[in-house]
């Protein structure tokens, strides 16, 4: 059990996004799992034995690094990108859930099992929500924790049994504090991305249901003045010509969503 | 998760570029990520525990070593190597793309084998010339800017045996003694030789493109 989990649930995921989707894949697996991997893992490795005060009381290094390393940025970081993957597993969940579904029935119930629609989603619109989420929260506890993204190269401690207040030295600060800053932009980057594509799903839906509404009310509309035409006029082939269904039509779209939403 | 994913991911790129690109990702995986893995690494490996200081100050190496090393080699390289690799995806995500519109046509009645859409090799032209020039451009530029990053935080691309550090706590003027010296020099200078070969194959490969524009243009005009 490695980070190679996370590599196949995202290679999983990878399928059923969008180009955006696609992009934050792309992202999280070079700019923040293979550079946490290569780089990021070897410089936080020694850093409690590295952690030197400026005393020889026994135990007193110990309480100080206890002190103000409560949680490594190392592990906050895995935690983070751990947590940051995991609501895609729900995509994964749901698609699975809809293959099945087609298997027992033994029919096709959907266009396609992983086309983001109707419950799926939903389904992927809260799981970018929750990535979002997470980011944030993580940012806000690496912020809160450690005072900001600073590394100091010294810290003051007068813990117990540290007899005063012993000066302590931090291990490679500047190196840490580069990399923590390369987490935060990676993570932002990774906020933003979600966001853009939160907003292009919500619009890109919302502009379909909107253009289906407004082509029934005008095919009811249409269906009313031409039935009142055919009384007048007897023209049955207007009506013929306009509900004839055409490829790009958008009563395409409604057949299909008829077809999909109740069922999922 | 490590540096074989990214070679799985550059390598489905492969098929699709001129040879100079396929001589130039050769150079890469051997000659740089190879080397990073096998032996830079392990060079540079017990860099601070053997950074020694004359002083027994307690904190006086700490400060010292993160003074002279505010980024370690190996880690700049890491990192070089991963953004050098990047522009490669765009490439890659072009391809997808217009596999996706030919699969998309497929589904709209047109007759394309699907097994051939896999295997096929797109040609560098279109919006694809652009794209594929436009991720050499940003090779070069990636490189160019780690190399000058390293020169300008090491003051050169040589290691030196000794340091002279005064930061504080150390009391005073003190002798530090970095470890491995000419080693590390060595691979400074053989990572260094191969960034500018990678470079050199970049531009080459720029060079090639544009000629081949150029002359496919004149050829239509006349």
């Amino acid at each position: 059990m490695s980070w190679g989990f996370i590599r196949d649930l995202l290679s999983g995921v990878n399928k059923y996004s969008t180009g955006i989707g696609r992009i934050w894949v792309a992202v999280v697996f070079l700019f923040r799992l293979l550079v946490y991997i290569v780089a990021a893992e070897n410089i936080w490795k020694y850093e409690h034995d590295e952690f030197e005060c400026n005393i020889k009381q026994p135990g007193c290094e110990n309480v100080c690094f206890d002190h103000f390393f409560p949680v490594s940025h190392i592990r906050l970081w895995a935690l983070q990108l751990i947590m940051v993957s995991t609501p895609s597993l729900l995509v994964v969940f749901h698609v699975a859930y809809r293959e099945n579904r087609e298997k027992h029935h033994n029919q096709k119930l959907y266009k396609s099992p992983g086309k983001i629609d109707g419950g799926l989603l939903c389904t992927y619109l809260i799981s970018l929500i929750l990535k979002t989420g997470f980011e944030i929260v993580f940012l806000v506890l690496f912020y809160k924790l450690y005072n900001g993204f600073k590394v100091p190269r010294l810290v003051k401690c007068d813990m117990r049994p540290c007899p005063n207040t012993v000066d302590c030295y931090i291990s490679k600060p500047t190196e840490k504090m580069i990399f923590l800053y390369f987490l935060v932009a990676t993570s932002c980057l990774c906020i933003l991305l979600n966001l853009s594509e939160l907003s292009y799903l919500i619009f890109k839906y919302s502009i379909k249901c909107y253009l289906k509404r407004y082509i029934k009310k005008h095919q009811d509309s249409k269906s009313d003045c031409c039935q009142s035409e055919i009384i007048r006029h007897h023209r049955p082939a207007a009506a013929g010509r306009f509900l004839n269904n055409s490829p790009s039509s958008p009563l395409n779209t409604q057949n299909e969503h008829e077809k999909s939403s109740p069922l999922t | 998760m490590d540096w074989g994913n990214l070679q799985t991911v550059l390598g489905g790129v492969n098929k699709h570029s001129t040879s100079i690109g396929k001589v130039w990702l050769t150079v890469l995986f051997i000659f740089r990520v190879m080397i990073l893995v096998v032996a830079a690494e392990r060079v540079w490996g017990d860099e601070q525990q053997d950074f020694v200081c004359n002083t027994l100050q307690p904190g006086c190496r700490n400060v010292c070593y993160d003074h002279f090393f505010p980024m370690s080699h190996i880690r700049l390289w890491a990192l070089q190597l991963i953004f050098v690799s990047t522009p490669a995806l765009l490439v890659a995500m072009h391809v997808a793309y217009r596999r996706h519109e030919k699969k998309r046509r497929f589904r709209n009645g047109e007759k394309i084998d699907i097994e051939e859409l896999k295997n096929e090799k797109m040609h560098i032209r279109g919006p694809l010339w652009w794209t594929y020039t436009s991720s050499i451009f940003f090779r070069l530029v990636f490189e160019a800017v780690f190399m000058y990053v390293f020169y300008y935080m090491y003051d050169g691309y040589q290691m030196p045996r000794l340091m002279k550090c005064e930061a504080w706590p150390c009391p005073n003027v003190v002798d530090c003694f970095v470890s491995r010296p000419t080693e590390k020099t060595t691979f400074t200078i053989f990572m260094l030789a191969a960034s500018g070969i990678c470079m050199m194959l970049n531009l080459a490969e720029l060079c090639y493109l544009v000629i081949k524009v150029c002359m496919k243009g004149a050829r239509k005009t006349t």
